[in-house]
């Protein structure tokens, strides 16, 4: 019994590396490759680990793309769009969880009915609105739209939902008014919630390409997603470069998700249970 | 008494109105928010769909001109039939390996938590990044998986500039991305299952296939109903990998592997036409629902959610 149970343990281990070799092969072939020069990118066949590791790729990016600006835009938009958009959700989520006003469910079914809708169909007119505004090529055009999310309003309201409704009706008798409730007792309360919503906002406005294309040409007042993809225009061969900018396009995600991987799984491990 | 009573109550109700006023607060922002971003946009994007909507963005109604325009359009069979095959390939493989992986780490093996963290990488990476690496992967000259496919004795060919493979490309890199998110939502399911009935069934004989079968698959469907949805919405909106790695202006096989999406993207924000754009996302958001509504129903015979 106990010489099965290890065989079997070797055999889920050597599968589960397996499926590891697959994942990790690409992050370390972008890396390998960004410290090749141009020519041992293009040898065939290829060779695994640069003959040289040099850094002229990374310093060749960071001349034909003002990569610093974009950079920064995007470490801009990406807080921003957290901070507001998580304020917002978290005091609606509130809002709509443990308060009664007329007309509550309708607004709720509303806004909900926004998840059901594929992306696509807002588009033309958010683009219309940004435009109107004169907000092409600038940082609020993209991170406006992004400030509310139906999304982040339901999957917090779920969190406050979950909470005993004593807790509120005790302050409330002390004379205590909602935002104090929801300030001092609630929000320590939904704490893993905001915590899920924060990363998967993060995650989403760092990475987000199709709606920085449509609203910003301009490389200056591009996040990363969208600056990466000009390389493969006009660098269409200039794989170390591409390499090179993709590296340091994802290394602060990871950077990020090393250090709160944990909140990062239970965070979306959450989302398919209250979802 | 009976006047403390009512006095009370009176109370109360004015506690009432103050809160009333407090919700109205609470959920302002977010409500008038997405009502000028997304509740009057649906509206705004339905009425375009039936106007001429020039390049200075004024409408003219055209009736149902865009949709007529549209089902004669021969690239739509030809996007819906990428779209289709991209969501029935990716969605069901992509399921069935993060259920192969999450029941590989449910079961009781040290190093989870490492293996968790690496499997979960794909999904914290910009999509861009990814297309990047994977489109030098599968280069036909010197890409390293027609290297490997040499070792083999297996011919290689351009994988991305075949029409006839470049979709299939991007299909393995929406699977290699999915995995670990989905493994991620499978396996808190799967631990939400108690090990009395593991335990019941090994007493009765049944093997760790059979315990798959009759006791997590059940028991898990709401979950796996939850990755199949949000899946298939998701598969419906891909972009960015088609974009990246098929180059619409260099490829030659960008016009066999387009989507509904890329469709709707190159007409209204490469060919300025809005109103026509429109059309496509509304047809897309009809074809989505009636996909949804047939999941919905289907479900009934599969889910469980007792």
């Amino acid at each position: 019994m106990k010489k099965t149970s290890t065989r079997n343990h070797l055999l889920i281990h050597i599968l589960l590396i397996a499926g590891i070799a697959v994942t990790v092969f690409p992050f370390l072939w972008m890396v390998f490759t960004s410290f090749k020069t141009l020519p041992e990118s293009m040898q065939i066949p290829p060779s695994i680990l640069p003959e040289h590791w040099q850094f002229d790729s990374y310093k060749y990016v960071l001349e034909i793309l003002p990569f610093g600006k974009v950079y920064i835009n995007t470490i801009v938009v990406t807080i921003i769009t957290v901070l507001v958009q998580v304020a917002f959700c978290t005091m609606a989520a509130y809002g709509f969880a443990r308060i009664d006003f007329p007309f509550k469910n309708a607004i709720f079914m509303i806004l909900l009915s926004i998840l059901m809708v594929p992306g696509q169909i807002f588009l033309i007119p958010q683009y219309l609105i940004i435009q109107n505004l004169g907000l092409i090529n600038t940082l609020p055009g993209l991170f406006l739209p992004n400030l509310f999310s139906a999304f982040g309003t339901f999957l917090l309201r779920q969190f406050f939902m979950s909470l005993p409704k004593e807790l509120e009706e005790a302050a409330l008798l002390d004379g205590c008014n909602r935002f104090q409730i929801f300030g001092k007792i609630m929000l320590p309360l939904v704490q893993p919630g905001i915590v899920a919503l924060v990363i998967f906002t993060a995650k989403f406005a760092w990475n987000d390409f199709m709606w920085p294309l449509i609203v910003n040409t301009d490389p200056a007042k591009m996040t990363l997603a969208p600056a990466l993809s000009t390389l493969k225009g006009q660098y269409a061969t200039n794989y170390p470069a591409q390499m090179a900018g993709a590296v340091m396009a994802v290394i602060p995600m990871i950077v990020l998700f090393f250090i709160f991987q944990k909140q990062f799984i239970e965070g979306v491990a959450q989302s398919g249970i209250k979802g | 008494m009976g006047e403390g009573k009512k006095k009370v109550r009176r109370k109360a109700s004015r506690r009432e109105k103050k809160d009333w006023v407090a919700g109205y607060v609470f959920i302002a922002p977010v409500t008038i928010g997405l009502l000028i971003f997304y509740v009057f946009p649906f509206i705004q994007n339905f009425w375009f769909s039936f106007n001429d909507v020039n390049k200075f963005n004024m409408a003219t109604f055209c009736g149902i001109s865009n949709y007529q325009r549209l089902f004669q359009e021969p690239d739509l069979m030809l996007a819906m039939k990428n779209t289709l095959l991209y969501a029935v390939v990716t969605v069901p493989i992509g399921l069935a390996l993060s259920l192969l992986v999450a029941s590989l780490l449910n079961s009781k093996i040290k190093g989870t938590s490492f293996y968790r963290t690496i499997y979960f990488l794909p999904s914290v990476t910009m999509s861009v990044a990814v297309a990047l690496v994977w489109k030098l992967i599968f280069h036909g000259d010197f890409g390293i998986l027609n290297t490997v496919l040499g070792i083999f004795g297996i011919e290689g060919q351009s994988w991305l500039t075949n029409p006839h493979t470049a979709l299939f490309c991007v299909m393995i890199v929406a699977i290699w991305g999915s995995v670990g998110y989905n493994m991620i939502i499978l396996l808190a399911g799967m631990q939400g299952i108690s090990r009395s009935y593991y335990e019941a069934a090994a007493i009765d004989g049944a093997g760790p296939v059979k315990q798959f079968f009759k006791i997590t698959i059940p028991l898990l469907s709401p979950t796996i109903f939850f990755v199949m949805i949000t899946g298939l919405i998701g598969a419906f909106q891909v972009f960015d990998s088609i974009y990246m790695m098929v180059d619409p202006v260099t490829n030659p096989a960008f016009n066999k592997v387009k989507t509904m999406n890329v469709l709707f993207y190159q007409n209204a924000f490469m060919y300025g036409e809005k109103g026509y754009a429109a059309a496509i996302s509304i047809f897309m958001f009809a074809v989505i629902m009636i996909i949804t509504v047939i999941q919905l129903v289907g479900q009934k015979k599969w889910v469980n959610y007792d």
